[in-house]
């Protein structure tokens, strides 16, 4: 386990996610030293399929603490994201009561509303410490939530306490590891992200893709993984309506290897392009025009 | 040199740093600087790459002002290598990365200094518009009002009212009529009953107004209107929250953060200079993939309504367009075409561009004088 006071340089993060099988370039390294040691939520922005919510997998996993994880959607509410009471809970208690005489209106508000019958969810959660270790908080896919959330977020990670009428204001011990990932979908308001560590992360470059291929695809050989990364990395440069992130490259190659291709021919990409490409438009455009000039491409460098 | 100093140095080397990524444009707030001094403890500042770094994750949190940022940091770094900041001269420093704009310097030499010098002979007395006067203005045509009408024109167009019917969202509150049963408030009301549930509280889905984008064409063939719709964006963008407004001619400019702007002249000239291409050519397919691949996904959301104005002359290439219009179509609630063109009685949708995009218009609507707005803020006030 590594003690986050332990950490001294950028160097020591870029070899713990390295082998956690996190490849990362520095600028990422030094964002996410930098969220430990200021203690600051980490925002995380790009393309769908880059790795941003991988991110807080590896740290959890790093750090050995509990992972929390709220997916963000419209309509997500403080019922689920903050806290509920439990009503069959209080219902049954109401009727127990009774049972056993008269009931007190005073005594039994207080009783049916204590930290019994709160059904804690993500963000209250993520306020506890286990064994002194905060836990890591992942706000995945925050640009889904509509304003109003946002604007509750902005609140709690900025104190980390949170107030539940009945029982009064809840403070995080120790503030945890928070993560939020967005995919620009809108623009998340200024004053969030100012109170975060903010970073995009991009399309890799040709070496860091092959070398996330070979760590997360071992099995792969190693002349398809260039064929494929090559590919991939000029498939970017296409005008297309989506391009292909870091996890179709991963799924495809998954894919090759499954059908146990050695290299990569016109007809076998023909086949397989859909897990690259996820528009009817784009897979059209490619396979008619910029598919066979890529592959005599990728023929020669590879 | 002793530690202090020197720390002395560092934190003023971050405040103006600070300054000068203001300077460009780029809001940052004192904490963020000190954030940055703080984080200075953890790195070793003789590390360039690193110094950039981490000022770069702790200032900007815009993907758009990284370009912006690594410019920045470059000219303050050679500023501090030949030592020129104790004077560091921001407006010197601005100047250096500052681009000809010539074409919008051609836009102010075309636009009438003073409007009425040509169109109006007579003397300049302010008019007083009656009621009858009025109803005469909301029926004229944009392209021949003079500089008076036009003045009085913005004035009434101030006062249309956009009141737009809303969307039923995910979010709940509480009703006294709903659908579902607001449990919580259940609980803590019946308690007073000793807990026997008499009346169950409810909720109900919230509303709220759709999102509006407008796209508007400001090339040559448009010029007698493209001053008047821009002040018409300007009013729905500064009146009404979740408005995202761009222009095209030859290629597509985000306005949004221009027209935001509470002085509406100011507004009106902030978004006239961030316009390269006033009165060219129109390539409307181009600028509406240009819109359905960057912007799109970013502010199509919530089933927005989307107005396209222009009038359809299109130079580019025709597929192109009906091809993007039917993605733009698939991707937002309502898609309008609002054309100048058709408060004539005797127009004929025959333009090419027009006839591509038909099939994906939901509604297309005539926007040449103050009585179509009007028309435009009904539709959109019982249909959404």
């Amino acid at each position: 386990m590594i003690d986050i006071a332990q950490l001294k340089t950028i160097d020591q993060v870029q070899t713990l996610l390295a082998s956690c099988h996190y490849v990362c370039d520095r600028s990422l390294a030094t964002t996410i030293f930098l969220a430990l040691k200021l203690q600051r939520p980490l925002f995380l922005e790009g393309e769908a399929g880059v790795g941003k919510t991988e991110i807080a997998k590896v740290l959890a996993l790093l750090l050995s603490r509990p992972l929390i994880r709220l997916q963000c959607y419209e309509g997500l509410d403080v019922n689920t994201a903050v806290y509920e009471w439990n009503y069959t809970q209080q219902m049954l208690q109401i009727r127990l009561l009774e049972a056993a005489g008269d009931v007190q209106i005073e005594t039994a508000r207080r009783e049916l509303f204590s930290p019994q019958f709160l059904l804690k969810r993500p963000l209250l959660q993520a306020l506890e410490s286990v064994d002194g270790l905060a836990p890591v908080l992942l706000i995945d896919e925050l640009d889904r939530a509509d304003e109003e959330f946002e604007a509750f977020l902005l609140e709690v990670l900025s104190d980390f306490q949170i107030t539940v009428p009945e029982l009064g204001t809840i403070k995080a011990t120790t503030p945890p590891i928070a993560i939020i990932t967005s995919n620009r979908t809108r623009e998340i308001h200024d004053a969030l992200k100012r109170r975060c560590l903010y970073h995009w992360i991009d399309y890799p470059s040709f070496e860091k893709e092959y070398g996330i291929v070979l760590i997360k695809a071992p099995e792969a050989p190693e002349k398809l993984a260039r064929q494929v990364v090559t590919f991939v990395q000029e498939l970017r440069r296409e005008d297309l309506y989506k391009l292909p992130g870091v996890a179709e490259t991963l799924d495809w190659i998954t894919a090759l290897v499954a059908l146990d291709q050695e290299t990569l021919t016109e007809e076998i990409v023909n086949d397989t392009l859909g897990a690259l490409l996820k528009y009817r438009d784009d897979i059209q455009q490619v396979q008619r025009s910029s598919m066979r000039p890529i592959l005599e491409r990728v023929q020669v460098m590879v | 040199m002793d530690q202090t100093t020197e720390q002395g140095n560092l934190l003023r080397n971050c405040v103006l740093f600070g300054r000068l990524l203001r300077a460009l444009g780029v809001e940052i707030t004192p904490t963020q600087i000190l954030d940055l001094v703080e984080s200075l403890k953890y790195i070793e500042i003789g590390n360039r790459q690193d110094f950039k770094n981490s000022a770069r994750t702790v200032l900007i949190s815009r993907q758009e002002h990284l370009a912006l940022f690594d410019e920045a940091f470059d000219l303050f770094w050679q500023a501090r290598a030949a030592n020129e900041l104790t004077d560091l001269d921001l407006g010197k420093l601005l100047r250096k990365r500052r681009k000809p704009q010539t074409q919008q310097v051609v836009y102010r030499a075309q636009q009438p200094q003073d409007a009425d010098s040509e169109q109006d002979p007579e003397p300049k007395i302010e008019r007083i518009y009656t009621y009858s006067n009025q109803e005469l203005l909301r029926q004229k045509d944009f392209a021949q009002l003079d500089a008076h009408e036009l003045s009085a024109v913005k004035r009434m167009m101030l006062k249309t009212v956009w009141n737009l019917e809303p969307r039923r969202t995910r979010r709940t509150v509480r009703a006294a009529r709903g659908r579902q049963i607001d449990l919580r408030h259940t609980m803590r009301q019946n308690l007073r009953h000793g807990g026997e549930f008499l009346r169950l509280a409810r909720r109900e889905r919230k509303f709220k107004r759709r999102p509006i984008v407008v796209i508007c064409d400001i090339s040559g063939s448009m010029e007698r209107y493209s001053r008047v719709l821009l002040q018409f964006i300007y009013v729905v963008t500064s009146r009404l929250d979740r408005v995202e407004s761009f222009v095209f001619g030859t290629r597509l400019t985000r306005i949004t953060r221009q027209l935001r702007t509470r002085n509406i002249d100011q507004a009106l000239r902030d978004a006239s200079a961030t316009i390269v291409d006033w009165a060219g050519g129109t390539r409307i397919g181009e600028s509406i993939r240009t819109f359905n691949y960057e912007w799109a996904r970013r502010v199509l959301n919530q089933g927005a309504v989307v107005l396209i104005i222009s009038d359809g002359w299109d130079r580019g290439d025709v597929d192109l367009l009906a091809r993007e219009m039917d993605r733009l179509h698939r991707s937002c609630h309502q898609l309008i075409w609002l054309n100048p063109l058709l408060g004539d009685a005797d127009y004929q949708p025959l333009v090419r561009g027009i006839q591509a995009a038909m099939p994906y218009i939901d509604d297309f609507l005539p926007v040449h004088n103050l009585a179509s707005l009007e028309q435009l803020a009904a539709l959109l006030a019982a249909q959404s």
